[in-house]
């Protein structure tokens, strides 16, 4: 075999500016892929990052039915004690979790005692909260980021409203809730801080203690609509989503209807069809990369056999098994794969490599000041190597075959 | 029990429309370690006669026994074999492959038809390098040899496997006066050391007059019964 290699390359040598200009090909679009991929995942990691940890969590529990109608904040939704009780016994059980928040989401009214609009208002545990979504702090861009999150009578409020209202760190407002029973209550608060804005409802988002959103609704039990979860490793979402979905199936009402319900961040946020975008984007490149290298490598294939007929009725003539000519051959287009995609791989390695050393900040919709990071996993780089070297013998083996199955007579006499 | 063996052999190419019978029913046998020349003018029949006693081609009708297999009934890949374990080319035109040195040309044989260990493999490159004195040059590609030089390392690459049979068509016709008489001078020589039998064509006749048994192809006949050539001494 090496020697059918040697012979391979020796060919590939000999066509010196062929080689080199179908191998340039193969690497630009290995490179091409690569860095789509790199800075494309970058992006999308950044992103989701921005989501999960600094909003959504990784997965959210509610009861059924809740998410169909979460921009009403339904309290009738809310999961009783004992629920929460047997979704905790769930969640602590499960290894791959890291931390969960239990949240109190309802919808009030927001006064700065002259002006008055709605807001999502999040009742958390400042702590768990703060553990669950690590980036909310970051997310402030007024008030202290340093912890706790919040004390019981301070609220965060999204910067829509503090521009709005005209209200700023330190002032005295007012939010009015309708319980479940239909009965208002109000109750001052001093805003802590002020959140960046974000797409979506989570735009309206306020956050105020747990505990004083339960007095402020009078509730008396422990009662939580949402539980945001976080993973020790985001990769293992798909799992664990499933584990949870699992696990929760049998918790059913009287009617027998499931009374839970587990969603992702992707099927929470408007951001997921961006990142199908890129997913989608990401295999019209791959599939651009595999045209190119099918036609560079077959149309040089096609030449080498072309040119080299005398040649293949030579060795035919002397005994050269059809099998062993079209190893030769596979062996060309296998070289140029190979060479093709290691140096595609040097060069995008090297780009990133670059692009990382000279940190590109940008902005995305309301968020500044992002870091591009670049990256490409071992993983993709197999894939793409992959996917080049196979396409390289698949363009290959028709050239191959017909080398192989040529008659020598005629190969002999070709001029 | 002769080494080559032809009985009524035909063959019949099809052009379009037009049948072609470039061989009508030949019988010859070539005994081993013969120095055999078939000679004739251009579409004689010497050729096809030759790519069939090769194994390249198929004869239409007759019998055609070579080193006692009777060929015509080998398929492509047996064909291929047969042609590997008993038979080495010369062609006109040197057919070197143009990526390898001499020697890797002369090891080609061995290594992608036949799987000689490398030992051994070295130990016959050598001796052929010698005997056919291209021992300086082996390490040069064909671009960087001279026409009878590449037809040398041809002999030698004809030879490597130990071939009972080596088939030459016009092996001189693209060479000068000189080294075409070296090269069957060559190729003699081997006949008497290796016992190897070598079939050439040609139609020049003062190569012809090299050969020690003739036969005459005219329109795909042969003309008269093999005789030995009459000698040339032109070439001195």
């Amino acid at each position: 075999m090496l020697n059918v290699l040697k012979i391979a390359f020796r060919n590939l040598v000999r066509y010196g500016r062929r080689t080199l200009l179908t191998s340039s090909l193969i690497t630009l679009g290995v490179v091409a892929v690569l860095l789509f991929v790199g800075v494309s995942g970058s992006f999308k990691a950044l992103m989701i990052g921005q989501f999960t940890d600094g909003m959504l969590g990784n997965l959210e529990v509610h009861r059924k039915g809740y998410v169909a109608s979460i921009d009403n904040s339904p309290l009738n939704l809310n999961m009783q004690p004992a629920l929460v009780k047997k979704v905790e016994q769930v969640l602590d059980k499960v290894p791959e979790i890291d931390i969960y928040s239990e949240r109190l989401k309802f919808g009030a009214m927001f006064s700065n005692f002259t002006e008055t609009t709605s807001i999502r208002v999040n009742g958390v545990d400042p702590a768990r909260e703060a553990a669950t979504v690590p980036l909310m702090p970051t997310r402030l861009i007024a008030g202290s980021k340093a912890p706790p999150l919040l004390k019981p009578g301070e609220i965060l409020i999204p910067s829509l409203l503090a521009q709005g209202l005209k209200v700023k760190v330190g002032d005295t407002v007012v939010l009015v809730a309708t319980n479940l029973q239909g009965s208002m209550n109000g109750k001052t608060f001093v805003v802590r801080g002020v959140l960046e804005g974000a797409s979506g409802p989570s735009g309206r988002d306020g956050y105020i203690d747990i505990n004083d959103a339960r007095s402020l609704l009078r509730i008396t039990q422990p009662e939580v609509n949402e539980i945001a979860i976080r993973l020790k490793n985001p990769a293992q979402l798909a799992r664990v989503d499933a584990q949870l979905k699992r696990a929760f199936a049998g918790t059913v009402n009287q009617q027998g209807k499931p009374m839970l319900e587990v969603h992702t961040w992707a099927e929470l946020s408007p951001f997921s069809s961006v990142v199908n975008m890129i997913d989608l984007l990401t295999i019209f490149i791959k599939i651009m990369l595999v045209s190119i290298v099918l036609i560079s490598v077959l149309n040089v294939m096609i030449m080498a056999v072309y040119e080299r007929i005398r040649e293949i009725g030579t060795i035919s003539a002397i005994g050269t098994p059809p099998g062993r000519i079209m190893a030769i051959f596979l062996s060309e287009g296998l070289l140029l794969g190979v060479g093709g995609a290691l140096l595609g791989t040097a060069v995008s390695v090297a780009v990133i490599w670059a692009l990382n050393a000279h940190k590109i900040v940008f902005n995305f919709a309301r968020t500044q000041g992002l870091v591009l990071a670049p990256s490409v996993g071992v993983a993709d780089v197999a894939t793409i190597a992959g996917l080049v070297v196979v396409m390289a013998l698949l363009a290959s083996l028709q050239p191959a075959w017909k080398a192989s199955r040529m008659d020598p007579v005629r190969a002999l006499g070709h001029v | 029990m002769s080494l080559v063996r032809a009985e009524k052999l035909v063959k019949t190419y099809r052009s379009g429309e037009v049948e072609v019978q470039a061989v009508r029913g030949v019988d010859f046998a070539i005994e081993a370690r013969s120095f055999v020349a078939f000679v004739g003018p251009s579409g004689s029949g010497k050729t096809t006669l030759l790519n069939m006693i090769g194994c390249l081609d198929h004869p239409t009708s007759g019998k055609l026994t070579v080193v006692d297999t009777d060929v015509a009934s080998l398929d492509r890949r047996a064909a291929a074999n047969f042609r590997g374990r008993h038979m080495g080319f010369i062609f006109q035109d040197f057919n070197l492959i143009p990526v390898l040195s001499a020697y890797e040309n002369i090891e080609y044989p061995l290594i992608m038809v036949q799987n000689w260990p490398e030992q051994k493999r070295r130990a016959q490159i050598t001796r052929l390098l010698e005997a056919v004195g291209m021992a300086a040059q082996a390490g040069k590609r064909p671009d960087q040899l001279s026409g009878g030089q590449k037809q040398r390392v041809a002999v030698a690459r004809a030879l490597a496997t130990n071939a009972k049979l080596v088939l030459a068509d016009e092996p001189t016709a693209n060479l000068d006066h000189d080294s075409a008489y070296q090269v069957l001078g060559l190729m003699k020589k081997m006949r008497d050391e290796l016992g190897t039998t070598f079939l050439f064509s040609t139609h020049d006749p003062k190569i012809m007059a090299e050969a020690e048994v003739l036969f005459t192809l005219e329109d795909g006949r042969m003309r008269a019964p093999a005789v030995a050539p009459a000698p040339v001494a032109a070439h001195a």
